[in-house]
C-alpha cells in the first residue's frame, strides 16, 4: 500500500469512530497542555527571580562584615574577638583596584521623617552619588547625592517615590527641608518608583550621605560595599582583588564575606532548572497514561474491526499493511492530541501572563519539544502492541467474527 | 490445464480433545473457466475447502498447485501476495467496509496493492458501469440494498482480474429475485473466463453449476459434471 493511501486509510479509520478518537486526543492534549503550562509556570518563577536580582546592578560584588562560619565548633572560635568594622576607609580603599569600576558604601538605619506635621518611620539608607550608578536608579525630581568626600555629612536626602507621596502630597518635594531623626535636612531629588529590590523597597527609602548616616546612627561600620566591576569578565578578579584588600587591611584577618551576584543568581537559577524539570517530568507521567490510553483505544479498534482486518487480508493484505495501517492511525491519534496539547498549552500560558503581567510565563523550548516528541514517541510505542495484534490475526477466524 | 490441483489435501482441527478431520484426503482438479457448485450439509468441510482454495488456510498434509505453482507451504504474505492478483472473493455477508463509499470499497484491493491512484479511478469508473452501479458511487454500504451491495463485492472481487472466484454463499443474505441477479452475474463473469466456485448449500443455486462437488464429513462424496 502506497504512504498516502495508508494515511488516509488510517485517517477515515479514526474518523470513523468520533467519539473514541475525540476522547483519547483529548487525554494526549491535556498530558501535552500540562507539561507546556506547568514548564511555563516553572520558568516563569526562574525568570522572575533572575530579574529581580539583574536589577540589583550590573557585575556586581558585595562585601558583608563577619565570616560565614566554616568548619565546627571548635574552643578556637569560642575565644575569637568579633570581627572587625567595615569601615568608610576600607570602602575607599577598593576603588583604587584595577578591577573595579565604582564603590558604594552603604548603612542601613530605621529613622523617622517628619516635615508640616506629618511623620512616619523609614529606612534611611547612608551611601554614596556611586550607588545611584550602580543600582541604575533614575531620578524624577532634582539630582542624586552630591559626589563629595564620603566624610563628610552634608545635610541632604534623596527621598523615594512613596515617602514623597505621604509626606509632601501634592506639594513640591525637592528644595524642602525635614527633619530626619534629630537632623534636618534638605530634600534635594526624588527617585523613580522602582519597586521591590530584594527585600527592600526603595520608594519607602531615604538616601543620605554616608558621613550622616553614620553620624545618625552613632555607628563606624558598614552594613554593605557594593562594589562594581569593570566588567563581567572581571568579577572574579574584582572579588579576588577585594577580599585581598580587606584582609591586608583588616591585618591579614579574613572577616567579611565577598559574594557576587552571578554567584548567587546562578544559584537560583540551577534551582529553579531543576524545580522546572522536575515539574515537567510530574506532567509527563500524564503524557504515559494518555499513551496507554491510545494503546486501549488501538486495541478497542482492532477488536471491533476484526472482521475487516479478516477481509483485508482475504483481499491481499500482507501483514505490514496492516501494521502500518494501524500505527499510521495510532501516530495520528497522538499527534493531532499532541498538536491541540501544544495549542491548548500556549493559550493557558498566555492566559497566565494576561492575569500576572509581572510573572513571564513562557515555557522553554525544550519543554515544548520533548512534550511532543514524548507524546508521539508514546503513541507509537503503544501503538505497536495493538497493530502487531491486528497483523498477526488468522484471516479465517477473522472473517467469521460479525 | 488445471487451475488448481489438489492432491491427498487433508486438514484436521483440535476441537478439546476430540480430533476433527474437516478435510480427509482429498484429491481435487479443477481446469480453468470451470464452473463448480461445492454443496453439502454443515459441518461437511465445504468452507474448509474455500478456505483452503484461497489461500486463507493451509493443508496438514498433501499439495496444492495453483496454476502449476506449488502453493502450499507459501509464508502468509506469499499468500497474501497470490491472493491480491488470483483470487476474488465473495462472502454471505458481502464484508464490505462501513464507513468507504461503493467507490473506495471497489478500490480497496487495488489501493492495498499499490496501484496509483489514477490508473484506481479509471479502473472503478469502468467497474461502476460494468456493474450498473455508476448513480451509487459515492453511496456507503448503508445506503445501499442488498442485491447492490453484494453487486460491489462482486466489483470488489474481480477488480484485480483474478484467475478464480471464490463464492461463499452469495445468495444466502439475499431474497429470491436480488439472489438469481447476482448469479446471473456472476454467471457471465464466469462466460467471459473466469473459473467460478460456489460453496452453497441450496440444491437449486447448486444444480445450476456445470459441475457439482458433494462433500460430507470431509469427504469429497460426488464429483458430478452435467453434460
Amino acid at each position: 500500500m502506497r504512504f498516502p493511501d495508508v494515511l488516509r486509510f488510517a485517517r477515515d479509520a479514526a474518523t470513523g469512530y468520533p467519539l473514541r478518537t475525540s476522547l483519547s486526543v483529548l487525554a494526549m492534549a491535556i498530558g501535552v497542555a500540562a507539561v507546556v503550562v506547568l514548564t511555563a509556570l516553572g520558568d516563569g518563577a526562574r525568570r522572575y527571580v533572575v530579574n529581580q536580582f539583574s536589577s540589583l546592578g550590573t557585575n556586581l560584588v558585595i562585601v558583608i562584615p563577619g565570616r560565614s562560619a566554616t568548619g565546627g565548633f571548635n574552643p578556637a572560635n569560642a575565644v575569637t574577638k568579633t570581627p572587625r568594622d567595615l569601615t568608610t576607609d576600607d570602602a575607599a580603599s577598593l576603588t583604587r583596584l584595577s578591577s573595579v569600576q565604582r564603590v558604594a558604601p552603604l548603612l542601613v538605619g530605621t529613622s523617622e521623617i517628619s516635615y508640616g506635621g506629618r511623620l512616619r518611620e523609614l529606612v534611611v539608607a547612608g551611601t554614596s552619588s556611586t550607588y545611584f550608578d550602580i543600582r541604575n536608579f533614575q531620578i524624577a525630581q532634582g539630582k542624586v547625592l552630591p559626589d563629595e568626600d564620603w566624610n563628610r555629612a552634608i545635610p541632604v536626602a534623596v527621598i523615594g517615590e512613596k515617602i514623597r507621596d505621604e509626606i509632601f502630597g501634592s506639594q513640591p518635594a525637592v528644595g524642602q527641608f525635614v527633619r530626619l531623626g534629630d537632623r534636618r535636612v534638605r530634600v534635594i531629588g526624588v527617585l523613580k518608583p522602582t519597586g521591590q529590590g530584594l527585600g527592600m523597597n526603595t520608594d519607602e527609602v531615604v538616601f543620605v550621605p554616608i558621613a550622616l548616616a553614620q553620624a545618625m546612627f552613632n555607628s563606624n561600620t558598614l552594613f554593605r560595599i557594593l562594589v562594581e566591576a569593570r566588567g563581567r569578565s572581571h568579577i572574579d578578579d574584582a572579588k579576588l582583588a577585594v577580599a585581598d584588600q580587606l584582609k591586608a587591611r583588616h591585618a591579614g584577618e579574613e572577616d567579611v564575606t565577598v559574594i557576587t551576584q552571578d554567584a548567587v543568581l546562578a544559584t537560583f537559577d540551577k534551582l529553579l532548572r531543576a524545580l522546572t524539570a522536575a515539574v515537567a517530568g510530574i506532567a509527563a507521567i500524564s503524557l504515559a497514561v494518555a499513551g496507554i490510553l491510545v494503546m486501549n483505544v488501538m486495541l478497542v479498534a482492532v477488536t471491533q474491526r476484526t472482521a475487516e482486518i479478516g477481509l483485508l487480508k482475504a483481499l491481499g493484505a500482507q501483514g505490514r499493511t496492516i501494521r502500518h495501517a494501524f500505527l499510521a492511525e495510532a501516530a495520528m491519534l497522538s499527534f493531532f492530541g499532541a498538536l491541540a496539547g501544544y495549542l491548548l498549552g500556549q493559550l493557558g500560558a498566555f492566559a497566565l501572563r494576561q492575569s500576572f503581567p509581572v510573572f513571564p510565563a513562557y515555557p522553554p523550548d525544550w519543554a515544548v519539544v520533548a512534550a511532543l516528541v514524548t507524546a508521539l514517541s508514546t503513541g507509537l510505542l503503544f501503538g505497536i502492541m495493538p497493530a502487531r495484534r491486528a497483523a498477526q490475526m488468522d484471516p479465517v477466524q477473522a472473517l467469521m467474527k460479525h | 490445464m488445471a487451475l488448481i490441483e489438489l492432491a491427498g489435501v487433508e486438514r484436521v482441527f483440535q476441537l478439546g480433545d476430540s480430533t476433527v478431520h474437516a478435510l480427509s484426503r482429498l484429491d481435487l482438479s479443477i481446469t480453468a473457466g470451470e464452473y463448480v457448485a461445492i454443496m453439502g450439509p454443515s459441518g461437511s468441510g465445504k468452507s474448509t475447502l474455500l478456505n483452503l482454495l484461497g489461500l486463507l488456510d493451509r493443508p496438514d498434509a498433501g499439495v496444492y498447485r495453483l496454476e502449476e505453482r506449488d502453493v502450499t507451504m507459501l509464508s502468509p504474505d506469499e499468500q497474501a501476495a497470490v491472493r491480491s492478483r488470483r483470487i476474488g472473493f465473495v462472502f454471505q455477508s458481502f464484508h464490505l467496509v462501513p464507513r468507504l463509499t461503493a467507490a473506495e470499497n471497489i478500490a480497496l484491493p487495488m489501493m492495498l496493492a499499490g496501484i496509483p491512484a489514477a490508473e484506481r479511478t479509471t479502473r472503478v469508473r469502468q467497474a461502476l458501469k460494468d456493474f450498473g452501479l455508476d448513480q451509487r458511487a459515492d453511496h456507503r454500504p448503508d445506503q445501499l440494498s442488498g442485491g447492490q451491495r453484494q453487486r460491489v463485492a462482486i466489483a470488489r472481487a474481480t477488480i484485480m482480474q483474478p484467475a478464480v472466484l471464490l463464492a461463499d454463499e452469495p445468495t444466502g443474505n439475499l431474497d429470491r429475485a436480488t439472489g438469481d441477479d447476482v448469479i446471473h452475474l456472476l454467471e457471465a463473469l464466469n462466460a467471459s473466463g473466469v473459473t467460478l466456485i460456489i460453496v452453497t448449500h441450496d440444491p437449486k443455486l447448486g444444480s445450476r453449476a456445470r459441475r457439482q462437488l458433494m462433500m460430507e464429513d470431509g469427504l469429497l462424496k460426488q464429483d458430478m459434471v452435467q453434460v
